[in-house]
């Protein structure tokens, strides 16, 4: 399988794409309509086309022996150039991880970045990949009820006018969403270097009674929170320029009524 | 990160398409505020639980009439705020018919008392409104408006003292962006369903404290491959869960499970039925327009938008079986544009018209009531008993009742305001589907997506 892809890949675009060739739009407004085509519901979400080495056409999934067949446990979304995919593929190998992007350009870029990755590593990276898609307005098209374990969230879009924070990916009514497709337990990753977002985002999750924030000693704890900084193309250049990040990592909870 | 030196804008990169595609909030994002003059609302009807009245809406013109005392009813508004003046979008009675509803495009939720008539309070929303539902219990109303946002108002204890027209309601859940075309309250009231203009369906977990919001979500009901425009819950007798029905733009009824959000039974009422497209060829993709179920889910009647059959479905809820028992022919130019029945009666009422009507030498927007009866709990009685179309003569308060619901229309001059009302309404639906700017899109996708609808 993954030959077939290693040599039509060959000779071709063997190395990592080029960012420049890639060039898009500084910001894409996810109010506006889509033009991609959007699964149904998750059962619709075309594995195979996505993981073939999780997920060989025709057959079952080889690399598990549990009967329940394997899904998408972690989501990037606004995954931009992928980077942070890139990385935690490498840190979860055996965990499907999906990225979601609204700019056609971007997301084509990470589709043959990935595609590349994986022809020069045979047998790695396959556990990673994107779609373009509105996440703010399909995610229950991708993931059932808690399917998820892990949710990124990282340099959003800030869209500082007061009349456009209905536009923001996190919010009081998106994150209703988010518990949802998240398993008890599951983590929600926030990460901006803005601070004004930064403080909207940790607010929101704080009123939301579905989630609590995460201690101090648990990120301390958690590889992943040092990816948020290093891995993701955004926090790579606030790291270059200097600048301030400000994170919310908060934990999915049982709904409780007082 | 606003602007980054690899983010460069690019004037080539489908900027013609996202800037076609751009419908800012202000500028109604879903709604192209141009657009709405040519926009027409269905008239819409509702009989009350125990057939005590019934009521029409077309327009901003609110009808009422009293089925017990064979009157109708003048409106007493004692809340303080103002009337309806633009057009009614939604209306509902509650459970045990205290209760009733109005709210529309004039951003107004108006709640009234039954008994003896009189509105009771008025509350100004922010947006224009798509959606009510009365709580089972009677304590809470629940509206929708065009940004997709849910906002509920309490009537009881602290709630109700508070009783001002100024008190704005609560927001307590969201679709992101799209227009929440219905709402429905489970029987039990621990659950809200949505269902909006993007096919999806929310179910949501009602809190007891739901005034803090209603974040917890049950299921997405998702299968339905264009705008999901009826919703009713069913328990039937014997069943320990409920189940819920769509009916939708994809011309297909659907059966869930929605404390999971399983697809149990699809029926394809469109083909099934058959309806005539505007110019005259038969068409399957007919949208559903309304469907109206007993709460048991013995009888469910379905309204497609250019078909003047109304198809009865029976359905084997524990077998997710759901199938066409029975479909009833109206007279030609007779397209419904809602359904309406009460939990008593073996009676369907329907009502045809729309709001904006151009109707030289009328004063008032006519609409035409029609009523079905004999429709059968047990659906394989059809094979020897037929449902009725009731003569004009034979409704409950006959010429009395017609003349107060169906407004000016005049009997006479019947045919050309059928006529006209029915391609007002097909005008309205139309614009409710190319409204959307994928509908090209969509319509690719549904025919790419044909296989889903047979899953069971
Ligand atoms: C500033 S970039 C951050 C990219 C990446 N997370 C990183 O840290 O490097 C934000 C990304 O979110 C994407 N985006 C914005 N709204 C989106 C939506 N509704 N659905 C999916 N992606 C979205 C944008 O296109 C953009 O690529």
């Amino acid at each position: 399988m993954s030959d077939n892809t290693g040599t039509k890949v060959k000779g071709q675009s063997c190395r990592l794409p080029r960012k420049r060739f890639y060039r898009a739009r500084a910001h894409s407004n996810p109010l506006s309509d889509s033009h991609f085509p959007i699964p149904i519901c998750p059962a619709e979400f075309d594995y195979s086309h996505h993981y073939p080495y999780f997920f060989p056409s025709g057959g079952e999934d080889h690399k598990n022996g549990s009967a329940s067949p394997r899904k998408v446990r972690f989501a990037d979304i606004g995954c931009g150039f992928g980077g942070l995919l890139v990385s935690l593929s490498r840190l979860f190998p055996d965990t499907l991880m999906l990225g979601m992007e609204l700019r056609d350009k971007v997301t084509e870029y990470v589709k043959e970045r990935i595609l590349a990755l994986r022809a020069s590593n045979p047998g790695q990276y396959e556990n990673i990949s994107v779609v373009r898609t509105n996440s703010m307005k399909y995610l229950p098209n991708y993931f059932g009820k808690a399917q998820l374990s892990k949710m990124f969230f990282l340099f959003p879009d800030p869209h500082f006018k007061e009349k456009n924070h209905r536009r923001r990916v996190i919010s009081l009514q998106l994150l209703d969403e988010y518990a949802y497709a998240l398993e008890l337990g599951g983590i929600i990753y926030t990460m901006t270097d803005v601070e004004e977002l930064g403080d909207w985002m940790r607010s929101c999750l704080e009123d939301h009674p579905l989630f609590e924030a995460v201690s101090e000693e648990e990120l301390e704890a958690d590889p992943v929170v040092k990816l948020l900084t290093s891995a993701t193309e955004e926090g790579q250049k606030v790291a270059r320029n200097g600048g301030q990040t400000f994170r919310a990592i908060f934990r999915r909870i049982k709904f409780e009524e007082e | 990160m606003e602007e980054t030196a690899e983010f460069v804008s690019n004037a080539g990169e489908d900027s013609a398409s996202v800037a076609a595609v751009t419908m800012d909030v202000d500028n109604g994002l879903i709604e192209d505020d141009k657009s709405k003059d040519a926009e027409v609302a269905p008239a819409l009807i509702a009989v009350h639980p125990f057939e005590k009245s019934v009521a029409v809406a077309v327009g901003f013109e609110l009808r009422l009439f009293d089925l017990e005392g064979n009157c109708s009813v003048s409106l007493v508004d004692d809340s303080g705020g103002p009337s309806h003046s633009d057009a009614i979008r939604a209306i509902k009675f509650g459970a045990n018919g205290r209760l009733f509803a109005s709210a529309g495009d004039d951003k107004l939720v108006k709640i009234w008392a039954t008994n003896p008539w009189h509105c009771i309070r008025t509350v100004s929303a922010e947006k224009r409104v798509s959606a009510v539902a009365i709580s089972h219990n009677g304590h809470y109303v629940a509206f929708a408006d065009k940004f997709g946002l849910v906002w509920l108002i309490g009537l009881e204890g602290d709630n109700a003292k508070q009783s001002n027209n100024d008190k704005k309601a609560v927001m307590i859940l969201g679709h992101y962006c799209s227009i929440i075309t219905r709402l429905e309250f489970s029987p039990d009231d621990r659950f809200i369903a949505s269902a909006d203009r993007d096919f999806k369906i929310r179910v949501t977990v009602f809190p007891k404290q739901s005034l803090k919001g209603a974040h917890e979500i049950q299921s997405f009901c998702l299968g339905h491959t264009d705008f999901v425009s009826c919703l009713a819950f069913a328990y039937p007798s014997g069943c320990a869960n409920g189940y819920l029905l769509s009916g939708s733009g994809d011309s297909t009824v659907r059966l869930w499970d929605f404390i999971s959000g399983v697809l149990l039974a699809t029926c394809e009422v469109g083909a099934k039925v058959g309806s005539l497209e505007p110019n005259g060829t038969e068409d399957a993709q007919s949208p559903i327009s309304d469907l109206c179920a007993s709460s048991d889910g013995s009888i469910i009647a379905v309204a497609l938008q250019y078909s003047n059959r109304v198809a009865l479905l029976s359905c084997d809820f524990s077998n997710g079986n759901l199938s066409v028992a029975k479909v009833v022919t109206l007279e030609e130019n007779y397209f419904p544009t809602s359904l309406g029945s009460s939990s008593l009666s073996k009676c369907l009422w329907m009502v045809m018209g729309a709001s904006n009507l151009p109707m030289p030498g009328s004063a008032q927007l006519p609409t035409r009531l029609r009523i079905i009866s004999g429709l059968r709990k047990d659906p394989s009685d059809y094979h020897c008993h037929d449902p009725i179309i009731l003569e004009d003569n034979e409704v409950p308060g006959g010429q009395k009742l017609l003349s107060e619901l169906q407004g000016s229309l005049d009997v006479t001059k019947e045919e050309a305001a059928l006529a006209a009302a029915a391609a007002a309404v097909k005008a309205s639906m139309r614009n409710m589907m190319i409204k959307k700017e994928y509908t090209l899109e969509r319509r690719e996708m549904r025919k790419k997506n044909r296989n889903d609808r047979k899953i069971k």
